[in-house]
């Protein structure tokens, strides 16, 4: 059987500072099969981002460093790679897009220069080649006007068009894993429909395994095919994306929907918000972390910190009231 | 009377590359008690708009009346007079407090500059904070020992200090997390049944002005392009780029995501140092005409109440 392209297992990420040491991802387990897309959602620091920079090994080394766990590529535990090895498999079978596309730029070669550089990088193309299939690329990812902007810097490029180029470089060796990381978070919601129809079309089209990294629960009903919710570096929650929105289990999953105001459907007098906030990492509560904030908190959940169970087929939910219900 | 009248209102800035005209041509009314919600997508004018109806920016032609009073001739009193009826809370909670001032001096400023006695200041402060959900030993803090939604709260509170008529809301929640935004919207809707204060309410984010705004202002390169009710705005939407917006902005209902037509904008805004001639939208929209790219739309009533800046509608 041919190994799924992304197989998380047990991930943990542990950031050692002068406070001490954080368990910024606790434990992590998730697979992504060829053209799925997973989610990850969660508000800021309940881990996504760090998970994500885990699984392609770019942790900021101090203070994060990967503790335990596997993360499969392909198949191959890439945690123990060294990271020379690691420079010949970022961008060729893992390619990433990141939040702010102007910074993921290199602000000094032209957008040619760079796509180039990956495609040389990583394949055999010469520069000819190279420069003939940058040129696709920017018109495989809807550049307008692709054949002038080869010269162009990132300064030159509005946020929108930045981005395309990101994808471009991401998927220019077409890797069987893509990382998306708030990709559209940026952008203008017109500019974001026209990059989650890109990104849809071209995993699509190529297959790829992604993994889409949100806050937004909109962009998630949009674009994923399986959705985990993270909360201070755990899982608590892991459903297909219907399943998920038509039945939340978790209190912290039901009270995301909750918050978040749904054109089109009937107005709530009030939006259903959370009490409280996410809690920093060297102050979490003994049991579950979501306790304090939690309108279905029981004794034991203050005591006792609840582990995955599977309440139905393809569903995960760490929560012990879900669990009685 | 309207709380707040503009009257073909323009802004523009001076850059080395020409002219930018960010306001160009607005006319809106709001009424009493009112929340008026105001679109667009950056680069479309709706946070200097706010500001120039702060005279934080000057106004480069045309009328802002608040209770029916031009504000551009006023300065000293008259100015912080009409201050106190229009206050302004912005996107950045960080940025918009001092973080060398304890949280009770940053909210009692604009009592200080009122003339209010120190002891009713301290009252008063008290009472502001109790009013947006803070610890009331929040006074002695600083603000970097707050959150980002504290912070946000701060920041209301230091706006309704004066019990002003009308808050300007610039982005208020793009910078918080979904639950943290929703209690600051909770919050804000709570305010106004209390005190009946009006909102105009700027944002990029459709489905949460559709959750607050009674009515909505949509903008697009300095001008508006249909204003209408809520409700008006997303069950019928006229003006093709409210319709191409509405497409576009995800819907956090899988179901509902996957049934409904996705028709969506092609290019993103053209510069506003050089915009294109007649209807600034008629680069990108899918029904533009010959006229389109002669003749300027105005924004004209449609008969339901609405307004649109289209030929074709």
């Amino acid at each position: 059987m041919k190994p799924l392209p992304l197989e998380v297992r047990d991930l943990r990420t542990t950031l050692f500072t002068r406070r001490g040491e954080m368990k910024a991802v606790d434990g992590l387990s998730l697979t992504v099969g060829p053209g799925e897309t997973v989610a990850i959602v969660g508000e800021s620091g309940c881990g996504k981002s760090l998970s994500a920079l885990s699984i392609m090994r770019l942790l900021p080394d101090p203070p994060a460093r990967i503790v335990g766990g596997q993360v499969k590529l392909n198949g191959r535990d890439i945690v123990p790679l060294p990271e020379e090895t690691m420079l010949g498999i970022r961008g060729k079978e893992i390619g990433m897009i990141f939040q702010d596309p102007i910074s993921s730029l290199n602000p000094v070669a032209t957008v040619e220069k760079q796509i180039v550089e990956v495609l040389m990088t990583h394949t055999e193309l010469g520069r000819g080649q190279a420069r003939v299939r940058a040129h696709e690329l920017l018109e495989l990812v809807g550049m307008p006007d692709a054949a002038r902007r080869l010269d162009a810097y990132p300064h030159q490029l509005s946020g929108g068009m930045c981005q395309r180029v990101v994808i471009a470089m991401a998927i220019a060796c077409s890797p069987s894993v893509l990382i998306a990381d708030e990709p559209t978070t940026a952008l203008d919601v017109t500019v974001q429909a026209q990059v989650l129809a890109l990104l849809k079309k071209l995993q699509a089209d190529a297959g790829m395994a992604m993994i889409f990294i949100t806050h937004d629960l909109g962009v998630v009903a949009e674009t994923a095919d399986r959705v985990v919710v993270m909360y201070a570096g755990r899982k608590v929650e892991e459903a297909s994306v219907d399943d998920l929105f038509d039945n939340p289990l978790h209190p912290y999953t039901v009270g995301l929907i909750g918050a978040t105001p749904t054109p089109g459907a009937e107005r709530a007098e009030r939006l259903a918000d959370i009490p409280g906030m996410v809690p920093p990492l060297n102050a979490l509560p003994q049991g579950c972390a979501f306790a304090p904030r939690c309108k279905r908190v029981m004794d034991r959940c203050l005591a006792e910190r609840p582990a995955l169970t599977a309440p139905g087929p393809g569903r995960l939910v760490a929560c012990f009231a879900a669990e009685g219900s | 009377m309207s709380l707040l009248s503009l009257k073909d209102v323009r802004v523009q800035f001076n850059t080395s590359g020409g002219i930018v005209r960010a306001v160009n041509g607005v006319s809106l009314d709001l009424a009493v008690g009112e929340t008026l919600g105001l679109v667009g997508e950056s680069g479309c004018g709706k946070s200097t708009l706010g500001k120039a109806i702060m005279k934080l920016v000057p106004a480069a032609g045309g009328q802002i009346l608040v209770e029916g009073v031009d504000i551009a001739p006023l300065s000293g009193e008259q100015l912080t007079d009409m201050r106190r009826k229009v206050q302004m809370i912005f996107q950045d909670p960080y940025g918009s407090l001092n973080p060398r001032s304890t949280v009770g001096r940053s909210v009692a400023q604009p009592l200080v500059l009122a003339g209010w006695k120190p002891d009713a200041i301290a009252e008063r402060v008290e009472t502001l904070l109790r009013w947006v959900g803070l610890p009331s030993d929040a006074r002695q803090r600083y603000p970097h020992e707050f959150s980002g939604g504290q912070r946000q709260r701060i920041g209301i509170a230091r706006a309704l200090a004066l019990s002003p008529k009308l808050i300007i809301c610039d982005e208020p929640v793009s910078a918080l997390d979904v639950s943290v935004r929703a209690q600051v919207i909770n919050l804000l809707e709570d305010l106004k049944g209390q005190f009946g204060v009006s909102y105009l309410f700027i944002s990029h984010d459709l489905s949460v002005v559709e959750h607050i705004a009674d009515r909505v202002a949509v903008m697009y390169l300095g001008m508006l392009f249909e204003v209408g009710g809520r409700d008006q705005i997303w069950k019928s939407p006229q003006h093709p780029y409210t319709r191409a917006l509405l497409a576009a902005a995800p819907i956090a209902n899988p179901k509902l995501a996957r049934a409904r037509q996705r028709t969506v904008l092609q290019g993103e805004l053209p510069s506003p140092l050089n915009p294109p001639p007649g209807c600034p939208f008629n680069s990108r929209c899918p029904m533009a005409q010959e006229r389109c790219r002669a003749e300027k739309p105005v924004l004209r009533p449609l008969g339901n109440g609405a307004q649109a800046a289209c030929h074709f509608v």
